[in-house]
Order: structure tokens, then C-alpha cells, then sequence
């Protein structure tokens, strides 16, 4: 498939690859450069494959100087840049540039100071999201954020793709949790953003560079906000005969004050994919089923979950079941966190997309997608985050059939256009990326977009950090292009993710 | 109120056409915060107060949308019908207080450190912009990672790069069990009490520490929320003196609104620290937010008080300045590439500089 982007784009910028690499000779060490073909191959993608590109040049710095070294050259050479983290992300945000260079920030991997006292961590871009956890473990603290990809994924990426997780309702997403970043622009200089005193002066730079695909600067530092352990967790697993009563549940716990730690909703269709797969003993007469997760001290947890048991029965739960041991609680968790993976067992190929909706409309979307099934003749199952609305519909299909790819792509469309219709966003934490970029056509006007435009230029005037990504030119707004699995074809498929 | 709106968009097309400055007015109660006003006759109101009302909200949704014009306290009101709050627990300075000025103020009342920032709740806004057009960015859903976050870029900016509009917030329950305890101790055994409570689960979700009249020592007071079964917890292990609710409501409104006597004097310092900073050793103080927001009163050289601050990785307001040099500006000096990011976006967002000029920085 076709690189989402057209000819005019991709010529835009001429750059000088000679110059550049005879430039960052002198700073960046020969093992750090990377440009024979069978090196640079396993850069061609991130976690969504169907995007491809070879890059000429990949370079791993080793330190911020190297960094700064490589910004300056670019800059220099008018060579575009596409930063890389753990290359887990789903939206192509990583999909290399065909005339640009590859900064992969991986090796910037060490855990530069842990403050148990005052609760923060400073790391470098390439600290998987799961290791900060793991090194503040000892002092009772943890990082909140934990997208499904948390072993793989690095804190960086989170960073430039404003990750969430099925925590973030209570805990928040990276946005709540970054209290600093360090940045090197793209001439070279570094500014810091935020701080670990709370409300840093001027404009809230941080909180806009956060969630920005790597298009603002590159991240060498992160200060991140630990949060101490809740000495327990219990999980209340709920059928339901029908998704609105399971919408319905959530709509009373929440009315009810509670704000539980997490709460995510599958549909029948979903059930059923994953209990094959995981065990996870769930209920396969229901219609939908909700976790609903409490945590703290273990009174406070009884006390909620008797609150929460109360009013699911009341909503119309047909069957509950509260986890009586952390072993439990995980097995309740597996079949959700194994949804995508289950996909890719059921059926040759899925489309996955992330749309964002006002809960309140979920019945009405569940029953137009199901509509849709016999439109476009294509099965879809749904996993919801029931908390925040962010809903993950599956669609199945066989590439291998004729036109299946274009119905199951005209499916996806419309799911977007309807989660745009109803008041919510076309990506609730992918990122837009290669991937959604004709779908910021719905859902911005013109104006808009120039507005993300002039964000751009503030830190990027040259427009040399990840050109073509994220905001749309006028050209482009009539295309399509969404995330295609083939086969299980994704880049690390053990790893779990939505 | 399209009406209304589209007048507001006129009077900004007049203004740039006419290179005329605009400031952007609420219900004018924060009019003391940022940098100084323009003298009279040299910029024309914005007056915002006339857009008001609650768009739509959702209890069960967490969402608010509410119009820029509308008051804080109605909004506030609202929410308390149905059980629910502002989490970052905004000041109010008055009745005529609206949502635009709060959130284009940026300021977080006691639960800030518990709740998260202002801008942590901003969910989505429009901006009236320079061009006289009205771009929404955002939306009324908790995730949502289409386009840069504008929304957050205009929380706290003072309405240097347009006209906060409407403004969509994530709002929270309101805990169902709250209290207060009191606990005698000097400036620096509050300070490291605090540092303590951080790394444990507790819901503590305010402190205040204001000294005695000798200044020798103060009292401590300590907000819980949460369950029944959470607050009761924490009371055991945080111990001291139990305040009644009705005085501790009382107090911590008077921390919210800065109505506590403390806050009379000037010109006062807002000053904001890591956890864990040391006592400052100047007075009078008075901390909140576990140490890390501290108010200093009284007429302290400037450029020595920011530099101290600033070694410690924090920064100074000037945030009431009568008796203060007049050539103090109001912010904590930027860093240098910072500045420049922020004279970029002032250009690239309103090129004519018409809306609210000096406000946030003199070069902006």
C-alpha cells in the first residue's frame, strides 16, 4: 500500500544527505549510523506495518549531545526528522520519511534520578513506561499511565502520542502525569517545559507538547509524577443482557460519586472472541460485560465495591462476580487486555479504530455499527472504555477476499464520521499520525487546522520535525487511509494493546 | 447569544482593521493578575460577560460546557445540584466572576495538588481569534488525541493569543466524606510532615500553614476526602486537633478565595516550589499545597527573591502589586528558547498584537 502521502508532499523538501552525514561524523560515533539497506530495514514501520517506508539514514544517539549534534545538522542540511521510540505506536506516527532521517531515542534508556520522597522520577525517552513502575515498586510508588503496550513501549512515545491506559480515568493520562520535559528543537537549543514545581510561568508549553507525534522537538528528559501504590485492588466483573443496561451501569456508578480505578465494557461478539483465547471465565449468555475496578485501602475498597455490586444488580446485571485474590482480579483482566490478539485469531484480518464518544450515546453507536455489519458485510466486535468513552470497534475481514479491504475500510470510515456526528473525536489515544490523517478533515474545519499549523511553525518554522504527519493539507482532505492488520502482520504481536 | 457572539466577532475584525488594542474582560474580578493595564483610552473591552450560559452538562458524562460570560458561581452551583464539583477548585473573587476569566487566569484553588492543575480539566474550548473567526479545539470527551492540545495551550494564557469563547470541563463527584485536622507545628516540621504524606496513600487533598502571631510557630491544617472508610483511615494516622465542619468549611473557603486575613497585605508574592524545597526563611508566609505554593507578603527585592526561588527550581509572581516598584514584572522571567516559543506562537497567533498586550509578558 501506498505511503500516505502524495508526490507534491514528499518533494517538498530537498535535503542534503551528504552534507549531513559528513556533519554529524564528527559528533555521533560510526556504530551509531545507520545506512546500509539490511540496517535500516527494521525501521520501515512502527506498530502499524501496513505503513512502510524505508528510511535512507537511521541514527541511534547515544546521549543529548549526539542529539543536539543531529538537530543541528538537519536543520543545516534541510533534512527531515522522524523521531522513534519503541516503535509500538499504532497510528504510523513513526513511519519514516522516504527523503528524512530516523532518530530512534532508545538507547537514551537510563533512569537518571528516582526521588522517593518528593514522588518523582526523571528518565530518559527511552525508559520503558513499564520500568519506571518497576524501579519505584521498592518504595511503594508507581506510574500511573499504563497503555497496554507497557512493557515495550517507551516513555517518549508516550510523551509524543499522549498515552492512556485502563487506569486513566481515576489516574489521568501522560498529560496529567509529565510534570516536565526536557527538548531539543529542531535548531539545536534546548528548552525546558513545566517543571516539578506545580504551574510553570508563561504559556502551558508542556501540556500542549504533550500528545504532539513528535513534531515540536525531541525529548531527551522526562520528569514524571509517581504515585503511591494502593495497598489493594479488587475487580467486579457484571453481564448484562443488553449493552444499554451495561451503559446504564456505568452511568449509575458514576452518578453515584464513584469514580472507579477502571471500567471497560465488551460486547457479545467480543466475549466470544476473546474466552476461546485467555479462560478469563466469562459469561457467555451476556449480552455485554463490564469490569468495573476499585482500589485502596482495603476498607475503603469493600465499601465501593458494596456500592458498586448494588447498583449494577440495580441497572439489571444478570450475573457478578468480585475478584477474591489478585490472581482472579488478573484473569479478569486478561480476556480485555487480549482483545486485539484474539482478533487476530478469529479472522485473517482486523481494522482497529479509536474513537472517542460521549457515553451517553452508546446504545445508539453500538446499534448503527451493528447496522453497518449488513451493509458492508463485515462482523465487528466492540471493546469500550467504558469510563471516558473511548470505544475500540474491531472490524473483521479477509484481504484475501475480493473487495473485502475496501468494504472493511469504508466500515472503519463511517464508525469515525459517527463518532465525529455525535459530538466525540476521531482518536481517543492512537494518535493521529499517517494514519487518521484525512479523517482531521471531518473533524476540523480549515481554520482549525491552520491553528495547528501556526503551533507547528512556533517550534518548527522550517517544518523539518515529522513533515506529513498529524495535520492535513488542503490536497489531502479527500483521502482515506486507515489501520489494516493482514495476518496477524502487525510488529509485536504478543504484545497486548488498544 | 449567536447574536452576542457574532457583535464579538465584529468588534475584534474593527479592532485589527483599526490596529486597535483589545482587552478581554469578564466579570472583571482578575483584572489584578498579570501585568499592568494599559492606561485609559489606550485599548478598547472585550466584554465577555454578555456570552454567558450553560451549554450543556451531563452529570453522568463528567462534562460541562458552559459559555466564556457565564459566573463561575452559577456554574459551581449547578454542579452541587447534582453532587458534583470543580475538582481544581477555583478562587472567587466576588459574585461577577465568570468561567473565561477563571480559566484564562489559570489559577487552581486548595485541591490543586490532590485534583491536578486547571488545565488538567480543560477538555475543550473556542477561541475567538484574531482573524475574528471562531476555531473549536478539543471536544466534551476525557480522551481525545486529534490535533495539538490547544485547549491546554489557552488555559492560564491570560488571553494573549485570542478570546476564550466556550469552555468544555471535565468536572468529579464531590467526595462524599470530608475533614480537617489541625496540628501545631513550626514552618519547616509542616514542611517536612508534608514531604511525608506525599508517598503515602492518604487522601489528604488540602494543607495550609499559616504561622502564629509570635512567627515562631503555626498551625497546620489538613484536609481528607474521600470514602468514609479512606478519611477515617487518614485521621488515624495524620492525628492532631479535629476541626468541626462548619469552621473548616469557613477556612478552607477563606484559602480559596484568599479572603483569610493573611492575603490583605501587599505587595504579595505567589510562589511556587518543588516538594521538598526548604523554608525560605522570610516572612510573612503562608504555604499551601503541601509546601509547594507559597504566599510571602510584604516588600522583598525582587531580583534576589527570584533568583533564590529559581535556584530551587521554582518560580515568583508578583501577584498583588501595590507597593512594588512598578518596573517588576508580574512573571517569573522566562529562559530564553522558552521566550522565543512564546513570542512565535504570540506572532503566529495574533500577528497585529491586538489582544491583551503586556499582559503575560511585556514582549508579548
Amino acid at each position: 500500500m501506498d505511503i500516505a502521502s502524495s508526490p507534491d508532499e514528499r518533494h517538498a523538501i530537498v535535503p542534503d544527505f551528504p552534507g549531513f552525514l559528513a556533519r554529524i561524523a564528527r559528533d555521533v560515533p560510526a556504530h551509531c549510523i545507520l545506512t546500509r539497506p539490511e540496517q535500516t530495514r527494521v525501521y520501515e514501520c512502527d506498530g502499524l506495518s501496513l505503513y512502510r517506508e524505508q528510511p535512507p539514514v537511521v541514527v541511534l544517539p547515544e546521549n543529548e549531545a549526539q542529539v543536539i549534534a543531529i538537530l543541528k545538522a538537519c536543520h543545516e542540511h534541510n533534512v527531515p526528522v522522524v523521531p522513534r521510540g519503541a516503535g509500538t505506536g499504532l497510528s504510523g506516527g513513526a513511519t519514516p520519511h522516504p527523503q528524512g532521517v530516523v532518530i530512534g531515542l532508545a538507547k537514551l534508556n537510563r533512569i537518571l534520578r528516582l526521588d522517593p520522597e518528593t514522588c518523582v522520577a526523571v528518565v530518559g525517552p527511552g525508559v520503558r513506561n513499564l520500568a519506571i513502575s518497576e524501579a519505584a515498586a521498592p518504595h511503594g510508588l508507581y506510574y500511573a499511565p499504563d497503555p497496554s503496550s507497557q512493557i515495550a513501549c517507551s516513555i517518549g512515545g508516550n510523551v509524543a502520542e499522549n498515552s492512556g491506559g485502563v487506569h486513566c480515568l481515576k489516574y489521568g493520562l501522560t498529560v496529567h502525569n509529565v510534570l516536565r520535559v526536557r527538548v531539543v528543537t529542531i535548531e539545536g537549543e534546548i528548552v525546558e517545559l513545566g517543571g516539578e514545581a506545580p504551574d510553570a510561568p508563561g504559556l502551558n508549553l508542556l501540556q500542549t507538547f504533550i500528545g504532539s507525534e513528535g513534531m515540536l522537538g525531541l525529548v531527551t528528559e522526562v520528569t514524571v509524577r509517581l504515585i503511591p501504590r494502593p495497598q489493594l485492588a479488587r475487580v467486579v466483573m457484571a453481564s448484562f443482557p443488553s449493552v444499554e443496561q451495561a451503559g446504564e451501569g456505568v452511568t449509575r456508578i458514576i452518578a453515584d460519586g464513584i469514580i472507579p480505578a477502571g471500567l471497560e465494557l465488551m460486547d457479545k461478539r467480543a466475549v466470544h472472541m476473546v474466552e476461546p483465547f485467555v479462560g478469563a471465565g466469562y459469561d457467555l449468555q451476556a449480552e455485554a460485560i463490564l469490569l468495573c475496578e476499585s482500589d485502596g485501602t482495603p476498607d475503603e475498597v469493600s465499601e465501593e465495591i458494596a456500592r458498586v455490586e448494588a447498583l449494577l444488580r440495580e441497572a439489571g446485571a444478570t450475573r457478578l462476580q468480585t475478584s477474591s485474590s489478585e490472581e482472579e482480579r488478573l484473569k479478569f483482566w486478561a480476556g480485555r487486555k487480549n482483545a486485539f490478539p484474539a482478533a487476530g485469531r478469529i479472522s485473517p484480518d482486523y481494522y482497529c479504530m479509536d474513537g472517542t464518544i460521549p457515553r451517553r450515546h452508546l446504545g445508539k453507536v453500538l446499534a448503527a455499527i451493528a447496522g453497518m455489519e449488513t451493509q458492508f458485510g463485515l462482523r465487528c466486535s466492540n471493546v469500550f472504555h467504558a469510563g471516558d468513552g473511548n470505544l475500540h470497534p474491531l472490524i473483521l475481514f479477509d484481504a484475501n477476499q475480493p473487495d473485502e479491504v475496501e468494504r472493511a475500510e469504508a466500515f472503519g470510515a463511517a464508525i469515525l464520521e459517527l463518532c465525529v456526528q455525535v459530538g466525540g473525536t476521531i482518536t481517543g489515544e492512537h494518535g493521529v499520525g499517517l494514519e487518521k490523517i484525512n479523517q482531521m478533515c471531518s473533524q476540523f474545519t480549515r481554520d482549525e487546522l491552520d491553528a495547528f499549523s501556526a503551533v507547528k511553525r512556533a517550534f518548527d518554522p522550517y517544518g523539518l520535525l515529522n513533515p506529513l504527519k498529524l495535520i492535513p493539507t488542503l490536497v489531502r482532505c479527500a483521502e482515506y487511509g486507515k489501520m489494516h492488520v493482514h495476518q496477524g502482520d502487525i510488529r509485536f504481536p504478543d504484545i497486548p494493546r488498544f | 447569544m449567536e447574536f452576542v457572539l457574532s457583535e464579538l466577532c465584529e468588534q475584534v475584525v474593527t479592532a485589527r482593521a483599526a490596529q486597535r488594542q483589545l482587552l478581554i474582560r469578564g466579570g472583571g474580578t482578575r483584572l489584578f493578575y498579570g501585568g499592568p493595564l494599559p492606561p485609559e483610552g489606550a485599548a478598547s473591552w472585550l466584554d465577555l460577560s454578555a456570552y454567558h450560559g450553560v451549554v450543556s452538562y451531563e452529570p453522568s458524562e463528567l462534562v460541562l460546557t458552559a459559555r466564556a460570560g457565564t459566573p463561575l458561581a452559577e456554574i459551581e452551583t449547578l454542579l452541587a445540584s447534582q453532587g458534583q464539583m470543580l475538582a481544581f477548585e477555583p478562587p472567587r473573587f466576588g459574585t461577577a466572576g465568570t468561567l473565561g476569566g477563571c480559566v484564562a487566569s489559570g489559577l487552581a484553588g486548595p485541591r490543586r495538588m490532590a485534583a491536578g492543575s486547571l488545565a488538567d480539566f480543560v477538555l475543550g474550548t473556542r477561541l475567538l481569534s484574531a482573524d475574528g473567526n471562531v476555531l473549536r479545539f478539543g471536544g466534551e470527551v476525557m480522551k481525545n488525541v486529534a490535533g495539538y492540545d490547544v485547549s491546554r495551550l489557552l488555559a492560564g494564557s491570560l488571553g494573549v493569543l485570542g478570546a476564550l469563547v466556550e469552555v468544555s470541563l471535565k468536572v468529579v463527584p464531590r467526595p462524599r466524606r470530608e475533614a480537617t485536622c489541625v496540628l501545631a507545628l513550626d514552618e519547616s516540621s509542616a514542611l517536612d510532615q508534608c514531604l511525608r504524606w506525599r508517598s503515602r496513600p492518604l487522601p489528604v487533598s488540602a494543607t495550609a500553614w499559616v504561622a502564629d502571631a509570635s512567627g515562631a510557630g503555626g498551625k497546620l491544617s489538613v484536609r481528607l476526602s474521600g470514602n468514609e472508610s479512606a478519611v477515617r483511615q487518614g485521621l488515624e494516622e495524620i492525628g492532631g486537633e479535629h476541626l468541626d465542619d462548619e469552621a473548616a468549611d469557613a477556612f478552607w473557603l477563606g484559602m480559596r478565595d484568599q479572603t483569610h486575613a493573611f492575603f490583605r497585605q501587599q505587595p504579595l508574592w505567589r510562589i511556587v516550589l518543588p516538594a521538598g524545597a526548604p523554608a525560605l526563611g522570610l516572612a510573612p508566609v503562608l504555604h499551601e499545597w503541601g509546601g509547594c505554593l507559597r504566599w510571602l507578603a510584604g516588600p522583598h527585592d525582587a531580583a534576589a527573591l527570584r533568583d533564590r526561588v529559581q535556584s530551587l527550581g521554582g518560580s515568583a509572581c508578583l501577584y498583588r502589586r501595590d507597593g512594588a516598584p512598578a518596573d517588576v514584572p508580574a512573571f517569573h522571567p522566562l529562559a530564553d528558547g522558552v521566550l522565543q516559543i512564546h513570542r512565535r506562537l504570540k506572532q503566529e497567533f495574533d500577528p497585529a498584537g491586538i489582544f491583551n498586550a503586556h499582559r503575560l509578558y511585556p514582549e508579548l
